[in-house]
């Protein structure tokens, strides 16, 4: 695409620039139009070229393809730069890729600087492209601004401990600690239930290959008491959490005394909890208006002929999507069609004469579930599709159910369906439960389930370092799709513990010992204790400040910054967000200012 | 307090506040990123310098982007959510307190800073919040 002109002044070179003889590479990403479809990537890369120290500028459709690696690689070799500036998407993404491109090419990882121009620009200016254009100009100059001040980091590291707390013995958790622990990894599962094997546990037979939920988790717990290396505490809660990456101490409350563990990685598997609709919604409360699990439950028991209180049930109607893609829960559980078709399969082999009538509003029977929706039309189902905003009603109809609904496919007739029974296909919702998000810091999505960094890239990984998340808190999911999670997140902290050594962020506090008055104010300033004061021997010493100086443990640091404001001589810097980079950054944002 | 001149793009919002917001890397600036990716919109003018923890801001970084050409400045604190220290909010407020004293000093309105907590799906509130403040800066300049 293209916007009107930049102004001179924004166009021109970085006049505030003073050149620094950095040899910086510019990398502007198109990403597939979702940036350039708003921002002249061509324009912002034309107006960088002549920025001081700016060697090469370049824009690609996707800087994060393997060949834009290469090209970026190749650059870092050719003209010897010393500096990276990519322009792309949030930091959460891609800052990893990009550091390690860096290293492979021979720079510093710490001398790349990653702008979000999508997430922060082009996305959110959807509705002005000259505006997302000069303000991704901005964002630009402000990373070379930070690129041109960057030194040289080297990571501390630092022996992991290799042990797994596992939050959760659901599916997903178990299979995760079988997982961990087949990888020689010890594995502390942890369990607030009295049992594990969490809803799976109380399903009969799951789709697609009829496996029975109970047996499933009986194997599970099996091949969990065959492996010393895993302890199973139930009726136990996380309820503190401390340490460094790589070697957490994890405080469990069980039902006796607290127990305190070191791991080196957590993985959360704490599951969902079902939609319970309100009353009177769809008729539930009314004796045969049933929820999904209810419905399961039903099925579950016996296997002759289908009875509901003892009665025989001859109908049964189905309403997909009960409290899913509506107002307060916005997303599709995904799961749920599948399970209510599963179900009407499970209800034919108990009578092929039982009448079953689908009222959907979009069915996604995805992947091989599809043939399960053609075997239950073949065996009698039918489907009758409404509008979103003419959703079915229910009433009393004697001692059964009048089911009213007004048919899509046969050109908006009215339909009206006396059934025994009616299931209400009810999909996941977030499981509450604000202690741990407290203890973990842990992120929360739109819909309220636990945030991947990506569900693609990094799809068990959270923001949190060394916690990840797998199965059904992190979003709807058939047993299959958790325990592929949980097996992904075994992936992860294996590839984390099984190394030994884990690195630690080098962009920690650092003091300035010629500027440092030793007055000790940052040392109280500092939670971690990573601050202390010494003398010139480099002894920790209390003595008078002017023959003391705050040194900063790196392994301590958390890289917070809080130290660094209190300091009343600006003594202590962030590394990689020291005090002339962040002041070099905001003028950078303002070169050119169009005022 | 800035010298304003019309843009050289004709429908540029020439009259539209420049702000510098401070977010978090893990808590408030998935929360901005969340208001773009939901396409939600504010003024371009509105830019965004990612820090550690808000508690890390240097008062005199906020006097020096307002000396230096912004009209505002909003602190996207991490509120009870920050993963560094429990006290966060007081010690961004302090922050904010002495970046006020300032700008005092030099005669700038202390209302030209602002902090609000923005979690991590703040999309909403981190619109409505800079929408306001650009709101009621385009106001004093009126």
């Amino acid at each position: 695409m293209t916007t009107a002109p930049l102004p001179p002044q924004e166009g021109a070179p970085d006049p505030g620039a003073t050149p620094s003889k950095r040899r910086i590479g510019v990398y502007v990403c198109h990403c597939g139009g979702n940036i350039s479809d708003y921002v002249d990537v061509e324009q912002v890369v034309a107006a960088v070229k002549a920025d001081a120290d700016v060697v090469v500028a370049r824009d690609a459709m996707f800087t994060c393809s393997d060949a834009t690696q290469q090209e970026i690689a190749q650059d870092i070799a050719e003209h010897q730069l010393d500096g990276m500036v990519v322009a792309s998407c949030s930091p959460k993404l891609h800052t990893l890729t990009f550091r390690s491109v860096a290293r492979r090419a021979g720079l510093n990882p710490y001398e790349y600087t990653q702008v979000n121009i999508r997430e922060q620009c082009s996305w959110t200016h959807t509705d002005d492209h000259d505006g997302a254009t000069r303000k991704a100009l901005r964002l630009v100059r402000a990373g070379i601004a930070h690129t041109r001040l960057s030194e040289p980091l080297e990571p501390t590291a630092v022996e992991t401990v290799p042990r797994v707390l596992v939050i959760g013995g659901g599916v997903a958790g178990m299979r995760a600690a079988v997982g961990l622990a087949d990888l020689g990894l010890e594995v502390v599962l942890v369990e607030r239930e009295p049992r594990l094997g969490g809803w799976v546990a109380r399903l009969g037979t799951t789709y697609p290959h009829s496996a029975d939920g109970g047996d499933l988790v009986l194997r599970l717990d099996r091949e969990i008491r065959r492996r010393e290396a895993i302890t199973v505490l139930t009726g136990a809660e996380l309820i503190a959490k401390s340490g460094t990456y790589g070697d957490y101490q994890v405080t469990i409350r069980t039902e006796a005394e607290p127990i305190t563990f070191s791991v080196g990685q957590i993985i959360v598997t704490t599951g969902f909890d079902s939609y319970e609709p309100a009353a009177g919604e769809f008729g539930y409360g009314i004796p045969g208006v049933l929820t999904l699990p209810e419905f399961t439950s039903l099925l579950k028991e016996g296997d002759g002929p289908l009875t509901y209180e003892g009665r025989p049930v001859r109908t049964i109607a189905y309403i997909y999507c009960v409290g899913s893609r509506g107002e307060e829960h916005a997303y599709c559980s995904r799961f749920c069609c599948s399970a209510a078709v599963h179900s009407a399969l499970l209800a034919a082999d108990r009578g092929e004469e039982i009448r079953q009538y689908h009222l959907y509003r979009d069915l996604r029977t995805y992947g091989r579930n599809e043939a399960m929706l053609t075997e239950s039309r073949r065996r009698g189902s039918l489907y009758l599709k409404f509008a979103d905003d003419q959703p079915p009603s229910v009433s009393r109809d004697g001692d059964g159910l009048r089911v009213t609904v007004r048919d899509l496919l046969t050109a908006g007739e009215e339909v009206a369906i006396a059934a025994d029974l009616l299931v209400l296909v009810t999909g996941m919702l977030a499981r509450k439960n604000p202690e741990l998000i407290g203890t973990l810091k842990l992120p929360i999505g739109r819909d309220g389930f636990f945030n991947e960094i990506h569900p693609k890239l990094r799809p068990v990984e959270t923001v949190v370092d060394g916690v990840l998340i797998a199965g059904t808190c992190q979003a709807p999911k058939t047993v299959a799709e958790s325990v592929a999670s949980g097996l992904a997140a075994v992936t992860q902290a294996a590839a984390v513990l099984k190394r030994g050594v884990a690195e630690l962020d080098p962009q920690v506090a650092v003091v300035n010992p010629s500027a440092c008055t030793g007055c000790g104010v940052c040392v109280d300033a500092c939670p971690f204790g990573a601050i202390t004061l010494v003398g010139a021997d480099g002894a920790a010493v209390e003595t008078e400040p002017a023959l003391r100086t705050a040194v900063i443990d790196v392994a301590g640091c958390k890289g917070c910054g809080g130290c660094a404001p209190v300091c009343t001589v600006d003594a202590i810097d962030l590394r990689g967000y020291t005090d002339a980079q962040v002041r070099a950054m905001i003028d950078g944002l303002l070169v050119g200012a169009a005022r | 307090m800035v010298q304003r001149a019309a843009s050289a793009i004709g429908d540029a919002p020439v009259h539209a506040p420049r702000v510098l917001v401070f977010s978090t890397n893990a808590i408030s600036d998935p929360g901005i990123d969340l208001a773009g990716s939901s396409h939600m919109h504010y003024s371009p003018e509105v830019v965004v310098i990612s820090l550690p923890c808000t508690s890390g801001v240097r008062p005199g970084w906020i006097l020096h982007a307002l000396e230096q050409g912004f009209d505002g400045v909003f602190i996207a604190a991490d509120g009870e959510e920050c993963g560094y220290l429990p006290d966060c909010t007081a010690r961004s407020s302090r922050i904010v307190q002495a970046a006020q004293t300032l700008m005092a000093e030099r005669g700038i309105d202390g209302s030209r800073v602002k902090m609000a907590a923005i979690c991590s799906v703040c999309a909403e509130p981190f619109t409505r919040q800079v929408r306001g403040f650009s709101e009621s800066l385009a106001a004093m300049e009126a």
